[in-house]
């Protein structure tokens, strides 16, 4: 029966670079197609609310009267279902997950 | 005879960071009975598929278990297309059962890793997961969650795996599965790993079909059962032969999971090299009417969906018996004269995720 099977692996990793970051003083490598937070180029918008009335967690919120474009931040699960519904295509979603939020507040376009 | 004495094991336990909870009896270090209760994290899907679209759901299904997310999201919409009537393509079919190997991958490296954890090998459970980290990236890459796929949807995929991201993909496994098997040969050969699981929490083929095992736990038992056998997806394309051992002990279960990682492994290979060109997705129109019984095999065993629709846009009934719940009975009978100290080792072979299991 094999002893300690797992030497050549431990004696190996320690001579080699930890696989783990110190992050935050180093941020995470962007990964290309990731889904992270949602932007919109807000000149492109018409206000159709088709975002809004589809949007699973009804993170969105848009005004058509007073053109406005908002969003909840902590409600987005970033699913990418306004992406692809919008007529405009002027939503996408970034590979970047952003900053932490320390308010509760609406963000607004 | 020793005085008997109840401990409570979960909901809070540092080894497993899920809320069950049972009742060992316990008279002097052996466990003499296991009374399991749930109902801790209860979410109430049930009541919340009246009131979501039938499309939007599977945002819903696939957060019913967070490692098993794809597979959720897989089942509901495999239900759904199945009442509809709906055709998928080819490549979508293919896209699912790569998508879904790759999350079986990911999912046994983290219980092999919590394995490691439970029976107190640090550095080994690090290593699972250093590699799980890789296996994660592919996910990331390709279907941009890491644990949330998101990559589903009735009537096909979402996205779609370009060739230049599927060759990467291929290059990536062939460095994985070079990694796994190092990881795999400390968990198979190892001397203090055979101490802590040859022999402990044994179920014979008898007791595992009576008392209704699934997946993993099934097959280690000498029963070659299998959902992927009822060939959803593209498996009734692939050569795939269901993994068994005759052990029915822990590490028998161990020894399932890791030839598993591999045989995902050679699947995807399978499905790489002859997935088709062509669409990923057919329109939807229309609502549900009918109901279906969607059965898949999950890392953690079969799963199954019950989905009844009335022709609106909501449905009238929705049910998932999830792989967990069909292994506590198991779990019960093998705690059932262990000893105390086997217990975190026991809970852990049937692999739980109970938060999919309360749904
Ligand atoms: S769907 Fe697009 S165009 Fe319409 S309101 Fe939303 S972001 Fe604007
Ligand atoms: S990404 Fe999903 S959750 Fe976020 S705003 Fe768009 S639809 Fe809503």
């Amino acid at each position: 029966m094999a002893f300690f099977q797992m030497k050549k692996m431990i004696l190996a990793w320690t001579f080699r670079k930890p696989v783990t970051t110190s992050y935050p003083f180093e941020p995470r490598k962007i990964c290309p197609g990731s889904r992270g937070r949602l932007d919109v180029k807000i000149s492109e918008c018409i206000f159709c609310t088709i975002c809004d009335k589809r949007c699973p967690t009804q993170a969105l919120d848009v005004d058509k009267v007073n053109k406005k474009w908002r969003i909840d931040r902590l409600r987005c699960i970033s699913c990418g279902y306004c992406v692809e519904v919008c007529p405009k295509k002027c939503l996408l979603l970034t590979g970047d997950h952003g900053i932490p939020t320390v308010t509760k507040e609406m963000e607004t376009f | 005879m020793g005085q008997r004495t109840i401990i409570p094991f979960g909901p809070q336990h540092p080894v497993l960071p899920e809320p069950i909870h049972i009742d060992l009896v316990v008279e002097d270090e052996k466990v003499i009975e296991a009374v399991p209760s749930i109902g801790f994290i209860h979410r109430g899907l049930e009541r919340l598929v009246e009131k979501k679209d039938f499309v939007e759901f599977v945002y819903v299904a696939e957060r019913i278990c967070g490692i098993c997310s794809f597979i959720h999201g897989q089942t509901y919409c495999q239900g759904i297309e199945e009442i509809m009537k709906l055709e998928i393509p080819s490549r979508a079919k293919y896209l699912r059962t790569i998508w879904g190997e790759l999350s079986r991958i990911h999912s046994h490296l983290l219980w092999l890793g919590l394995m490691a954890d439970a029976f107190g090998f640090e550095s080994l459970f690090m290593h699972s997961w250093r590699v799980r980290e890789q296996v994660l990236d592919l996910i990331e890459a390709t279907t941009g969650g890491r644990v949330i796929f998101g990559s589903c949807k009735v009537g096909g995929a979402r996205r779609d795996i370009t060739p230049e991201q599927m060759t990467w993909l291929l290059k990536q496994l062939e460095v994985v599965e070079k990694e796994m098997h190092l990881i795999v040969d400390v968990f198979m050969n190892d001397s203090s790993v055979k101490h802590r699981l040859c022999g402990v929490g044994v179920i014979s083929k008898a007791d595992a079909i009576s008392l209704g095992a699934v997946g993993p736990t099934l097959r280690a038992s000498g029963v070659a059962d299998d959902m992927r056998l009822l060939k959803y997806a593209a498996f009734g394309e692939l050569d795939f032969e269901p993994i068994s051992r005759t052990e029915g002990d822990s590490y028998g279960r161990c020894a399932v999971r890791c030839a598993e990682l591999f045989q995902s492994v050679d699947l995807i290979r399978q499905a790489a090299a002859k997935i088709p060109a062509g669409e990923i997705a057919v329109k939807v129109t229309g609502t549900p009417s009918g109901e279906f019984f969607s059965r898949v095999e999950q890392p953690r065993g079969e799963v199954v969906y019950y989905i009844k629709g009335n022709g609106t846009k909501n449905l009238t009934r929705f049910r998932a018996r999830t792989p967990t719940f069909a292994n506590v009975p198991p779990l019960v009978k093998m705690l059932g004269g262990c000893e105390l100290a086997d217990v975190p080792v026991l809970v852990l072979t049937i692999d739980p995720c109970i938060s999919c299991t309360e749904r």
